[in-house]
């Protein structure tokens, strides 16, 4: 399979924007920083929910606390991929009992990333709500799952792909579209 | 990401990758038996079945608690009421769990070799649970994870093993895994039990038959049980094996001053370990037991997650 680049969605500065946009919708919509804490799905969704946090002090001046999550042992299509699964390691160095979750990721697309993730949040406590918050909706929801903040939706179609290239993982800073070609 | 294993049947084929990758595995798993809610679905529909031609406790309750945890369920074979008793071989009874359709099985024999002599016979991932005089991978790969969270580090260690070296797998298994990150090793225990031949295991291996010599410098102790179920003949009575090779705080203290007191069980205080070593600051017993879950669900998890290999392989971009 090969992939072509399609178009860029996002620059870096329009990343950038957004995410100062969604640190902002954050704190309103919950009325505050009370209890509010990040959730990073593993892996863009880490580094997303760390510049968010990092926004939120800029002009809150609140350390929000931020996690970590690795969805693998969460995934419902373990047992029908034959390629080889890798776990990494959960960081969510803080009780989430009552705590105001907002799950940061990426891409929101079919939901099961989503699924999985509050799987796994719900086996370390019983938050007392949890929100999400994702840089790109490019919709195909095969759950009942929708995002609270949303930094740019677009339509796409279902051989497309989203990338989101972050200078922390990928060394660029772009979000693209590319297009599988058989 | 170094090739995908299909069995675990000892430490001596693996590579130092291969095992720092299962040991980087191990550590979400670390993390998750502090979980207040240890139930994962990630296995769910699985089975495993649990094969024990020779009576274990820890080892079967630690593989049955790991896929529980992941979700699986197991088939449970245990040498007492086994159908072994009534004359079936090895091979029939192993055939005849295959035939229930298990996703993995998990084998513990007498028989040097068993585990390797039924992977060539079965579709299913086998993993060795001990196998005679042979290897006990699954314990040396715990004893690794717990070294490595103690020292910071596993390679170029001073390893001193105490004991009946000769008739323990453990030992085996151990050697040869510490040797591969460079581990000098030292044998210890009463002649018999420590033959030359040991010394060709791997390089960096020699025998000090005097304990107080044998522990000068150790980083790591790892400390055997006597195990008088092998031994017909004990070339040594055990007050005097208790006089000569006991770990005793005071032959503690040539070892260096951080040194880690490694057991894999059962331990019997009194007499390879005296029990202020055994529940000192520098014992790591109960840590291995915690450890073992953590090697044993990401073992399962290598092993028996995913798909046979000849399934269909749908598009792995319908998760994204």
């Amino acid at each position: 399979m090969r992939v072509v680049e399609k178009r860029q969605l996002l620059s870096a500065e329009e990343i950038d924007r957004t995410l100062q946009r969604l640190a902002h919708e954050i704190v309103e919509k919950s009325g505050g920083t009370k209890d509010v804490v990040l959730i990073g799905v593993r892996r863009r969704g880490v580094p997303l929910a760390q510049r968010l946090a990092k926004c939120i002090n800029g002009f809150a001046k609140v350390e929000i606390p931020v996690g970590t999550l690795d969805i693998t042992l969460y995934r419902d299509d373990l047992s029908t991929v034959a390629a080889h699964p890798v776990v990494q390691s959960t960081e969510i160095p803080f009780v989430v009992d009552n705590q105001d979750l907002v799950l940061v990721d990426d891409v929101l697309y079919t939901g099961r990333t989503a699924r999985a993730a509050m799987n796994g949040l719900f086996d370390l406590g019983r938050p007392k709500r949890v929100r999400m918050c994702v840089l790109i909706d490019r919709g195909h929801r095969e759950l009942p799952i929708e995002a609270t903040f949303i930094g740019r939706k677009i339509t796409t179609a279902d051989t497309e792909i989203v990338e989101v290239r972050l200078q922390e993982i990928d060394k660029e800073e772009r979000v693209m579209l590319v297009d599988r070609v058989d | 990401m170094p090739q995908r294993l299909r069995h675990l049947l000892g430490i001596e084929p693996l590579s130092a990758e291969q095992i720092t990758f299962i040991l980087d595995q191990a550590k979400p798993f670390q993390e998750f038996q502090r979980h207040p809610l240890k139930k994962l679905a990630t296995l769910r529909g699985k089975t495993v079945a649990l094969a024990f031609f020779e009576p274990s406790t820890r080892t079967r309750i630690s593989f049955a608690t790991s896929a529980a945890r992941l979700g699986a369920d197991t088939m449970n074979l245990q040498a007492e009421s086994s159908s072994l008793k009534k004359g079936e071989s090895l091979i029939d009874t192993v055939w005849t769990l295959e035939a229930m359709k298990p996703d993995g099985i998990v084998i513990r024999h007498a028989a040097s070799g068993a585990a390797d002599f039924i992977a060539r016979r079965v579709d299913i991932p086998v993993m060795n649970a001990g196998d005679g005089t042979h290897e006990h991978p699954t314990q040396a790969l715990l004893d690794a994870l717990t070294i490595r969270d103690r020292k910071g580090r596993l390679d170029s260690l001073n390893v001193t093993i105490l004991g009946d070296i000769l008739h323990s797998r453990v030992a085996r298994s151990d050697i040869h895994l510490l040797s591969k990150f460079g581990a000098r090793i030292t044998l210890c225990g009463p002649a018999m039990w420590v033959p030359r031949e040991l010394e060709c295991l791997a390089p960096n291996i020699h025998r000090e038959p005097r304990i107080e010599t044998a522990l000068a410098g150790a980083d790591v102790l790892i400390v055997l049980r006597v195990q008088s179920e092998r031994i017909h003949e004990p070339p040594i009575s055990l007050d005097d094996y208790i006089l000569r090779y006991q770990l005793t705080p005071e032959r503690l203290r040539c070892a260096k001053p951080d040194a880690i007191v490694l057991h894999p069980g059962p331990i019997i205080r009194g007499l390879e370990i005296d029990p202020a070593v055994a529940d000192g600051t520098q014992s790591c017993i109960l840590e291995q037991v915690t450890n073992g879950l953590a090697v044993r669900m990401a073992l399962l998890f290598q092993l028996v997650s995913g798909a046979a290999p000849d399934a269909p392989h749908p598009a792995k971009e319908n998760f994204a």
